[in-house]
């Protein structure tokens, strides 16, 4: 079992929870957050005063899937969430020791 | 007692009412999040401390009889005595009428100071001040001008609604409190953003609309003048809007929402004293100035080194001076009051440059008197903590947005 959490832009949410569905990816979460990379920040004006913002909006989503779809899980979020330019995010892949569905008790892959 | 005119001012009060809780929403869209509202309570809470100060003896100093060489009004009416349904002398409507509707000028001159001081100022202090301001500021200017006998109408100044009293004084007095109370933790460090944009432009909104109020219902009658007054009301504003978005667009790149907001209100208090005096053509040229004029004196804050928190200087007091030195130019009498310059007589200027310099140097002084004794009495800021915090938490106990 692997956590994959992918850090994307947030117009891109819808295209890839549609991606990752059509290959059976079941749940996930979804969080709004705020980072920086190579992008860096943008300038905002408030009369006349300038700013650098340096944490942009983004989009973490996280799931837990099967170790043999892993690769197939990632080909799915690049190709959905990719536009070829700076600040398109990042993908990290994690393994996960146990799963516990909490309101029936079962475990690991019969929980995902 | 002419009806229409009683009810056109009654009308006028209530608008004039909605500009405060206006401008709370425009400072407090303008504030981080952490101090909306002890931002909006400044406004919010002096539509009870002013009314209270204008019932007992606000009223009877700013309009009673002359007491003192048209520095100040004496006590006759005191707690409001003698103010009720009998038409007030010279005018068509109760005096009631008019105590009220210029009750609603006495709470919101003092809410608009309070942007220079957002997100730092103590709340008891704040209300000790405020109370100070209007009984040693406030009042007497509003005699000077408006009251029967005060010194500068009587020298001819013209302010049909309020560029001394209201927006000079204000704008002055802004600046006083920028300098003594200090900047803002961090000002000029840490990033000081307009936490919601949209809250400033309904507040925006709300004063635009208020302000036909404010300025047509300073005719005090359902008139003619009154009619004019709402025109070039609107027609400032509307170019300030334009001008101040066009002004920022060429020298920084972007139009902004808040740009086009804070030119509408720079229009709206610049064609304020000029309001019963001068003609269509000649508000949209003021508009325009004022847009660009008032968005310089924004700019210039930051070579300047103060932090007026939410530019009432630039704004205010810059549109005050503006406006009420407009008239020495464009005054005519086709519309009321005198000729200025462009209209066949440079006699108005003298009046008005006066009334300038009087209002700026009797309210810069005062205030900061006012300013130090209560410093010295009470202190004027909250804590290092309290700051960091913010004050929403730390004076009121409260969050703005619990999500």
């Amino acid at each position: 079992m692997k956590r994959i959490e992918a850090v994307i832009k947030p117009f891109k949410l819808d295209d890839v929870k549609e991606a990752l569905s059509s290959i059976g990816v079941q749940g996930m979460t979804v969080t709004e957050v705020k980072g920086f990379g190579r992008q860096k920040g943008h300038k905002e004006i408030y009369r006349g005063a300038e700013y650098l913002v340096d944490f942009l909006p983004k989009i973490k989503m996280e799931m837990v899937v099967p170790a043999e779809i892993v690769e197939q899980v990632i080909e799915k979020i690049i190709s959905a969430a990719r536009t070829g330019t700076i600040g398109d995010g990042k993908i990290f892949v994690t393994p996960v020791e146990g799963i516990v569905r909490i309101r029936t008790g079962e475990r690991d892959l019969d929980a995902i | 007692m002419n009806p229409a005119d009683n009810a056109w001012v009654l009308a006028s009060s209530a608008l004039v009412l909605l500009m405060t809780p206006g401008l709370a929403m425009f400072y407090g869209g303008l504030t981080r999040s952490k101090n909306v509202l002890s931002t909006m309570m400044h406004s919010f809470f002096l539509m009870g401390l002013a009314t209270a100060i204008w019932f007992v003896y606000g009223f009877t100093l700013s309009f009673g009889q002359d007491a003192f060489g048209g520095l100040i009004g004496g006590f006759q009416h005191f707690g409001l005595s003698g103010v009720g349904g009998a038409p007030w002398p010279d005018q068509t409507i109760p005096g009631a009428t008019f105590m009220i509707f210029q009750c609603m000028f006495a709470i919101i001159t003092p809410a608009l100071i309070s942007g220079a001081f957002a997100e730092r100022m103590k709340f008891s202090s704040f209300i000790v001040f405020m109370a100070l301001w209007m009984t040693f500021v406030y009042c007497p200017v509003a005699h000077w001008v408006w009251g029967p006998g005060g010194w500068l109408a009587r020298i001819g100044a013209l302010d049909f609604a309020g560029g001394t009293v209201v927006h000079i004084n204000s704008g002055v007095a802004a600046l006083a409190c920028a300098l003594v109370i200090g900047k803002r933790k961090g000002y000029g460090m840490l990033p000081m953003i307009p936490h919601n944009v949209t809250l400033t432009l309904l507040g925006a909104g709300l004063l635009w609309f208020g302000w036909f109020g404010f300025n047509a219902g300073s005719a005090l009658k359902a008139s003619e003048t009154a009619t004019m007054a709402f025109v070039v009301t609107h027609m400032s504003a509307a170019m300030g809007a334009l001008a101040w978005v066009f002004a920022e667009w060429g020298l920084k790149g972007r139009p902004t929402t808040l740009g086009a907001a804070s030119g509408a209100i720079a229009g709206l208090a610049t064609i304020t004293p000029a309001s019963g005096f001068v003609g269509p053509g000649s508000a949209i040229i003021i508009g325009l100035i004022a847009g660009v004029v008032c968005y310089l004196a924004v700019l210039a804050k930051a070579t300047l080194g103060y932090d007026d928190a939410l530019d009432v200087v630039g704004i205010h007091g810059v549109g005050g001076v503006l406006g009420t030195l407009a008239i020495g130019f464009f005054a005519s009498k086709a519309f009321g009051g005198a000729d200025g310059l462009f209209f066949g007589s440079a006699a108005q200027l003298g009046p008005q440059v006066i009334a300038v310099l009087a209002t700026t140097i009797y309210s810069l002084v005062v205030t900061l008197i006012i300013l130090y004794i209560v410093k010295a009495a009470m202190g004027l800021r909250v804590t290092d903590e309290e700051e960091e915090t913010g004050v929403d938490t730390s004076a009121h106990g409260e969050t703005a947005y619990n999500l």
